[in-house]
């Protein structure tokens, strides 16, 4: 099955994570990591989840592997839902894109692939690296 | 401080709509309510605590409180989704325990057939929390998420969907003597993993029926219990949790019932090998597997073993579950089932389920709510009770 268009709605940037959302417009895809424990945490958050330690914003690499997923069906565009983790070791909900939605499969390699959203910053989604 | 046997539940009522397209929100709350207060031989007079959650129209809690006229000395609006009311009889026996009320009423409704919501399908959009931005983009919905669970699931211990389905045909063999059930139909597991593909790998016969309804639960303190004509169910333990993404460090194999069960265990003085039956909240397939290797009822991922070859069916199986039929066949009223799950407890430590079905001399029960999302994040309740 191939995937179809999905109209993605728009992220609302706050004050808390504004700069994400700049990043993405511009290509980069940012993470949370803490300047007290050094733990890289997602969603990034302004307060570290593990210590409260106040946080800044790395760079990603944009690869990582497929923790799971699922093909929605039910719906008049099939789209899938994932789990990726990064090599940075953070694990964030995602689309996997650009591909033959029935030949996905948990542990896939894949890449980050910034889409258009409905009037928004663009979001990060995946796509699998090519074999 | 322990509840153990500081308050038993003495009302039960499960409202017998599965479409309530001719009464409002408030009326199925109050109704309810008026059922299990019958059912305990109390009026709401009595009432002097109140319990509910995110289902409650208005205010919540101030808004059912004035509509039912109750004069109220203790209040608890507990939100953990469908979980919910299994916190609250929990946190009902703390407040009995603790002298802040006597008689404590919980209630649960909702239309969500009547108002043809997409339950399952249609992300659901949580407005200012702080995952929104992050998750709503990539259209979560209720079962794509529990289907990620599922999928990983079977990814690291070699889940079928087979083994799924067995859950499924289970909870029809109950259903088929509820006539309050919205599906009675026998069904096997041939025909479950050859329904339509929602999610993968979630069948529509994984997932849980949508209906209209309500519920309602009296909690009391022991002087009341024993002063009342019903059968005496002690609450023995309790224990809640919240599991989440944990920072990016996602695990999706595992709920908080790894928290919740033990803590009612050990709360309760007993085992899983000394529960008779089990109530497990079942919104899919998935939920009910996973959530039994947490309670401790088979190592983790031995869950398909545990549930296949008829072993979840009153009278051949040696774990029965969801005797009514559960969510996946009778009821899953305002897409919350926690409440339910503690009323077929009830009937079966009262010898009040049906013939069919009753659990021979069901001393112990355990019921068990998860509200939320597998996929993200939930709250797990864990209740134990005793016939007395």
């Amino acid at each position: 099955m191939a995937a179809q268009e999905r109209k993605i709605p728009a992220p609302e940037a706050n004050p808390e994570t504004r700069p994400f959302w700049e990043a993405a417009a511009a290509g980069r895809l940012l993470i949370g990591k803490c300047k007290a424990c050094g733990q890289p945490h997602y969603y990034p958050r302004a307060i570290c989840p593990f210590c409260g330690g106040a946080t800044e914003w790395v760079s990603a690499s944009g690869r990582g592997a497929i923790y799971s997923y699922s093909v929605l069906r039910r719906v008049p565009a099939p789209y899938a839902l994932a789990y990726v983790t990064l090599d940075e070791g953070v694990t964030m909900m995602t689309n996997i894109v650009d591909c033959d939605l029935d030949a996905i499969r948990i542990g896939q390699r894949v890449r980050v692939s910034f889409k258009p959203t409905e009037g928004g910053p663009p979001v990060p989604m995946f796509t699998p690296e090519s074999s | 401080m322990t509840i153990k046997g500081k308050a038993y539940i003495a009302g039960v009522f499960e409202h017998p709509t599965r479409k309530a397209d001719d009464k409002s929100l408030a009326q199925l709350h109050a109704e309810s309510a008026q059922g299990a207060l019958a059912d305990a031989g109390l009026t709401r007079h009595d009432v002097d605590g109140y319990f509910c959650a995110g289902d409650a129209p208005g205010l919540g809690g101030l808004s059912m409180a004035d509509y039912m006229g109750l004069k109220l000395r203790h209040i608890d609006t507990t939100e953990t989704g469908g979980s919910s009311y299994v916190i609250h009889v929990g946190h009902a026996a703390e407040a009995i325990a603790a002298g802040k009320c006597d008689v404590a009423l919980i209630t649960l409704a909702g239309r969500p057939r009547a108002e043809g919501m997409a339950t399952g399908t249609a992300p659901r959009n949580y407005g200012a929390a702080p995952d929104v931005a992050f998750e709503f983009p990539f259209g979560p919905t209720v079962v794509n998420q529990y289907a990620m669970a599922a999928m990983r699931h079977m990814h690291q211990y070699g889940t079928t969907g087979a083994q799924l389905a067995w859950i499924k045909v289970a909870a029809s063999h109950h259903a088929q003597h509820n006539p309050h059930a919205l599906l009675r139909e026998v069904v096997t597991v041939d025909e479950v993993v050859g329904s339509p593909m929602i999610s993968d790998p979630l069948h529509r016969l994984d997932c849980c029926v949508i209906t209209d309804g309500g519920g309602s639960i009296i909690v009391v303190k022991p002087e009341i219990a024993k002063s009342l004509k019903r059968p005496r169910v002690k609450v023995l333990g309790a224990g809640e949790a919240v599991k989440h993404q944990m920072g990016g460090q996602v695990d999706l194999t595992y709920t908080g019932a790894v928290w919740s069960g033990p803590a009612a265990f050990a709360e309760a003085g007993v085992t899983p090998a000394d529960i008779r039956y089990v109530s497990i909240y079942d919104s899919f397939t998935i939920t009910v597997l996973i959530t039994l290797e947490d309670l401790g009822f088979c190592p983790k991922g031995q869950g398909g073993k545990l549930v296949s070859d008829g072993n979840l069916i009153s009278g051949t199986g040696k774990l029965p579950f969801n005797t009514d039929g559960g969510g996946l066949c009778n009821n899953h009223p305002a897409n919350r089932g926690g409440l339910t799950k503690v009323v077929e407890a009830v009937r079966q430590l009262r010898g009040e389920a049906h013939p069919k079905v009753q659990v021979n001399n069901c001393s112990l029960a355990l019921a068990h709510g998860t509200g939320g999302s597998l996929g993200t994040r939930h709250g797990s309740a864990t209740l134990i009770m005793e016939r007395e």
